[in-house]
């Protein structure tokens, strides 16, 4: 037969004396009024919390996803976007849907570009795919508006022009761009490290063998 | 003739000036809430959102008057009435003020001082709980007839308590009127009862926040764990009706338990008589806020033990040594 182990111990069964002193240590120790004072100086000190909303606004991340932007190109104001359909395959969600053709000049062109938002999960992967930096997650978290399709199509995400010809435009930081120590944290391919490697070892082997001939004309010398 | 008059003024502004307290108390007890636990609290309507109330009050008044449909609907219409009504009547026999003179005529702002007071106070302050048993039974909801039952446990808990506790200190003063009872302690703060009657002081808080359903006893409406208890089906001003009638008493039992054991309105050094017994009350609502943001709520069986196991001995433990000294030539 099986023998069940307990693993929890039961609390120990206390005698009336105990359970006595139990009782009297609780009622004398004034643990009711460690707790009011405790309160008490919280309401002394009178340090709120409180963000008062609309007037006041938390700082978000630079890195917070909220509603999508469709950049457009610093210089010439150009929509950075090149219809590869990149962020469409990726969705997760399956909430992005954009149609793409030729244009007059022969160039690929985005004719319609539409993210359903309620079903977008925000997940960041179209930003990260875009290789052009053109989709990115910008900051504005209110999207409650009269219709669903308020934020949604082309014209509502993409980057006002003159806004972009006024210069107020700058490099995107956000989610979708390359961080900023990039170039730091760069890293050599791992073959490279091989030779590296290798490199260093005969530069030790050179140097040993060198410093076994220097020994052995010493002790010819000597 | 002139009697009845000053009475009907008495009692109008008593009603006048105490509703319109209890929705001020609301306020203050959400300003203070919050401070306590590092929010704000109304800020937006009126300064410092102090006319908040008149906001939620529109908002009580033009609220649809829902009764469900299995309720009994007279009872359950009458129910919030009796909590307000109660609370109301309950401050007939309260001195208010000590005596004053306006325009050549000696004002004394009580009611009616009958020979009884503070066993009317009590028994119609019992009385009250007649709103929530009768509303939670009435309203036809699993939540609301849970709060109903845990009325009755939580009126058969304090009730015991509330009437042992005061029996000392009655003893010694050897009479039921409050008037009698503040003139006792007339001869400064030596003299109050809380000095010599601790722990009735004590114990007559505990059965006092019970009767009130005030936090660490608020079975009758635990959000936590039955929705709103007796309240739950109630909306607009009857729901409305329940709060006046709960704030209106909480003023009351301040009134009530400075009278008796914080010396009532006799003057303290050089405050006047009238402030002092104001500060007293504000101070103790304050500690019915600070309580409320220390204690958790403690379970209806914790009350029923705490009630019966504890407070009840000690409570006759209590009159039984102030009998002995009251006969051994104290008094």
């Amino acid at each position: 037969m099986s023998k069940y182990v307990k693993i929890v111990e039961q609390a120990p069964l206390l005698s009336n004396a105990q359970k006595f002193v139990k009782f009297w240590n609780r009622a004398l120790k004034g643990e009711l009024f460690v707790g009011l004072w405790l309160v008490f100086k919280e309401f002394y000190k009178g340090q709120i919390h409180t963000v008062q909303y609309p007037q006041e606004k938390m700082p978000l991340s630079p890195r917070y996803r909220a509603v999508h932007e469709l950049k457009r190109l610093l210089e010439s104001g150009n929509e950075r976007c090149i219809g590869c359909g990149l962020c469409e395959k990726i969705c997760v969600a399956n909430c992005i849907r954009m149609e793409t053709g030729y244009g007059e000049d022969k160039r690929k062109k985005v004719f319609e570009y539409s993210i359903n938002f309620g079903r977008c999960i925000y997940c960041g992967l179209c930003a990260e795919v875009c290789p052009e930096l053109a989709i990115v997650h910008g900051k504005r978290y209110e999207n409650a508006s009269e219709q669903r399709a308020s934020f949604a199509l082309k014209e509502d995400m993409l980057t006002p022009i003159d806004r972009v010809l006024s210069g107020q435009e700058f490099e995107f930081l956000g989610i979708g761009s390359v961080s900023v120590d990039a170039d730091r944290r760069i890293k050599a391919t791992p073959l490279k490290y091989l030779e590296d490697s290798a490199e260093a070892n005969e530069n030790k082997e050179t140097a040993m063998e060198s410093s076994k001939e220097i020994k052995q004309k010493e002790e010819v010398h000597a | 003739m002139n009697y009845l008059i000053e009475t009907l003024i008495k009692i109008l502004l008593v009603v006048l000036i105490f509703s319109a307290l209890a929705g001020f108390t609301t306020y203050v007890e959400r300003k203070i809430l919050a401070f306590f636990q590092r929010r704000l609290g109304p800020t937006i309507v009126g300064p410092f959102g102090v006319l908040q109330i008149l906001a939620d009050g529109i908002k009580l008044f033009t609220k649809e008057d829902i009764v469900p449909s299995g309720a009994n609907r007279l009872i359950f219409r009458i129910a919030p009435t009796i909590t307000a009504a109660t609370a109301f009547i309950a401050m007939a026999p309260i001195p208010f003020f000590p005596e004053f003179e306006l325009f050549g005529y000696i004002i004394t702002p009580i009611i009616s001082d009958i020979n009884v007071g503070i066993l009317f106070v009590l028994g119609v302050g019992a009385a009250g709980l007649y709103g929530p048993l009768l509303g939670g039974i009435s309203a036809n909801s699993k939540w609301s007839l849970l709060g109903a039952a845990r009325t009755a446990v939580q009126l058969l808990s304090f009730e015991v308590v509330s009437g042992l506790s005061l029996l000392a200190p009655l003893m010694l003063v050897g009479s039921l009127s409050l008037i009698d009872i503040n003139n006792y302690q007339g001869d400064g703060i030596t003299n109050w009862l809380v000095f010599s009657q601790p722990l009735a002081f004590v114990l007559f808080l505990f059965a006092g926040y019970a009767e009130l359903n005030r936090t660490p006893f608020d079975l009758l409406e635990h959000e936590a764990e039955i929705v709103s208890g007796y309240a739950t089906e109630y909306a607009g001003m009857r729901w409305g009706m329940f709060f006046i009638g709960e704030y209106a008493s909480m003023i009351s039992l301040s009134f009530v338990v400075s009278l008796i054991f914080l010396g009532g309105f006799n003057p303290l050094g050089f405050v006047p008589g009238g402030i002092a017994i104001i500060l007293k009350v504000s101070f103790l609502i304050f500690l019915f806020m600070w309580a409320r943001a220390a204690y958790p709520h403690i379970r209806p069986d914790q009350l029923m033990g705490l009630c019966w196991k504890i407070l009840f001995p000690l409570a006759l433990l209590n009159v039984l040594i102030t009998g002995i000294v009251c006969l051994g030539g104290g008094n």
